[in-house]
């Protein structure tokens, strides 16, 4: 494992073999071994691009669900964790201390879709005590990106000692 | 015929060889630069709120002339903590606007007239106008590549007069990026313990970027070196803060009282605004610098490589965030390189002429920016050579 690679591919996973080999002081070769170990351990799950939906005609809702529930002996919370987020429109299950067990992010098209998800899917589970539904209105960080920064023109002089 | 208005020093004093490319270049469209000398990082955010917050606090009076005492303060802490320096808030700390206003006091507070200075170039631009405008006469220290642009020893010793007055060192360096390592320091030290009434004037604001994996090494700290050295330290490159103008100087206490009293006539007292948020900078903004540290090394890695492959020779620069490549094999000068890279490819590259003669074959690249303009600059550098 690799914490340094993880973290420059983390921001940015577009970054050539090669390049992450030059900016971390390592040889290619080790890059892309590392790479490929770290993808079988389910180190890396993944690579994915940060969209702001909000600029595209793409409708789209999101919502955050509290999820109260009753564990069950022997499995805990991950049981019914996993009856949640094997629903392809679930996009994230978070186990939460605190007032409410599970966070439940979902996204939908319209807010009727979400509607009939909660109350069709969620709701009736077993061990679902209860939800709360919460609308994402307006998205304005995510990932540690700022969605409506704008883009920034650089305001240095172009030549400067 | 008039007289005119401006003095013969300053008529004679050349403008500054970037001055004279940034006009050209803010005349066109579509430039991409490697000129700049400051991080394309913005200010923390933490450092930018508690500067809000002290407006709304509405601390906008005046602060003691030498600085705040809790930036004094913070600052004295900082520079034991990361420099093993020890110095007191109180009578060896001046807090000044920009480390440009504290070259240019400190230059004023020792020099008489016809004193001479050691300038290692090449170096930033002011060194050499500043000690004119303080009545006083640079000497200059080359360095050359195959040295990696450090000072040697036998070089200073060879320009020592009776009247050598003090020393301006700038590592890690701008222009060059080199750095001085223990080892490199002990010698010239050794040059100087022989001529103890040299002061050594030492403009250490690329501190903290430093990439030789061990840290920045002060010359204040070399054995002999404490009592007659100027430490010039500032927040704008390693906390992003240039636009802040916010300096500092520690050193003997005779000469901060020097320098405090020529800053209480001209500037009274750096911005208010800027020092409260040094603080924070100070206290809170270490892991922030880290994290710049470490971009502008992969950058500067990639950087140097990219020249190497496309068959610029460039020494490996250890600090800062300039490369020094050698264009000598293109025939050109660094004067002609960089005005036809300009106007052919629309990429603006600072002449290594504009920080001394012995930049002469050489240009000032800036790794201050994102990683496709990088690419970018290089895929046009690279198609310049080319043809």
């Amino acid at each position: 494992m690799d914490i340094n690679l993880l973290n420059k591919l983390e921001r940015n996973a577009k970054l050539t073999t090669k390049e992450l080999a030059v900016f971390l002081n390592q040889n290619e070769q080790y890059v892309a071994d590392t790479i490929t170990d770290m993808e079988r351990e389910g180190v890396i799950c993944g690579y994915h691009t940060l969209i702001n939906w909000e600029k595209t005609n793409k409708e789209c809702v999101s919502a955050l669900i509290e999820v109260k529930v009753t564990p069950v002996r022997g499995q805990g919370f991950d049981k019914i964790a996993e009856r949640i987020y094997r629903f392809d429109e679930v996009q994230a299950v978070y186990l939460m201390s605190g007032g409410y067990d599970l966070t439940v992010i979902i996204e939908g098209k319209t807010m009727k879709d979400i509607a009939i998800f909660v109350t069709s899917k969620l709701a009736p589970l077993e061990s679902v005590l209860s939800t709360a539904t919460h609308f994402v209105l307006k998205k304005y960080k995510d990932h540690g990106e700022i969605l409506h920064d704008g883009k920034h023109e650089d305001e240095r002089m172009i030549v400067s000692p | 015929m008039s007289r005119g208005f401006v003095t013969d020093k300053v008529k004679d004093l050349p403008a500054s060889g970037i001055r004279k490319f940034f006009d050209v270049a803010a005349e066109m469209d579509d430039i991409i630069s490697l000129g700049v000398g400051e991080p394309d990082f913005f200010t923390p955010w933490n450092v930018r709120e508690e500067a809000i917050y002290s407006l709304e606090r509405r601390r906008t009076a005046y602060t003691s002339n030498a600085g705040h005492p809790a930036l004094r303060e913070a600052i004295c802490h900082y520079m034991y903590e990361r420099y093993n320096l020890r110095y007191t808030a109180r009578d060896q700390t001046i807090v000044t606007v920009g480390v440009s206003e504290a070259i240019d006091i400190a230059l004023r507070a020792v020099l008489n007239p016809g004193d001479e200075v050691l300038i290692i170039e090449p170096c930033y631009v002011s060194y050499r106008a500043c000690v004119i405008l303080a009545g006083g006469i640079p000497v200059t220290v080359p360095t050359n590549e195959e040295n990696n642009f450090r000072v040697q020893a036998e070089d200073v010793r060879s320009r020592i007069t009776p009247r050598t007055k003090a020393i301006m060192l700038c590592y890690p360096n701008n222009p060059t990026g080199a750095v001085m390592e223990h080892d490199d320091l002990e010698k010239v030290c050794a040059v100087l313990r022989e001529h103890e009434d040299i002061l050594v004037i030492s403009d250490e604001v690329y501190a903290e970027l430093t990439y030789t994996g061990n840290a920045h090494i002060s010359i204040a700290s070399m054995p002999g070196m404490y009592e007659r050295t100027l430490v010039l330290n500032g927040f704008s490159k390693a906390f992003a803060m240039t636009g802040w103008r916010l300096g500092y100087a520690c050193g003997p206490s005779e000469l901060i009282a020097g320098m405090v009293k020529i800053h209480q006539y001209v500037i009274m007292c750096a911005p208010t605004t800027a020092q409260l948020a040094g603080v924070e900078a100070l206290q809170n903004g270490l892991d922030g610098v880290l994290k710049m540290r470490d971009e502008y090394d992969g950058r500067r890695r990639y950087m140097i490589e990219s020249f190497r492959e496309i068959g610029i020779s460039c020494f490996e620069p250890l600090g800062a965030f300039y490369l020094f490549p050698s264009i000598k094999n293109t025939g050109l000068t660094s004067e002609d390189f960089c005005t036809r890279m300009l106007f052919e490819r629309k990429l603006a590259v600072v002449p290594g002429t504009a920080f001394g003669d012995c930049g002469e074959g050489f240009i000032r690249c800036s790794y201050a920016y994102s990683f496709d303009e990088l690419k970018e600059a290089v895929s046009r550098i690279k198609s310049f050579i080319a043809n």
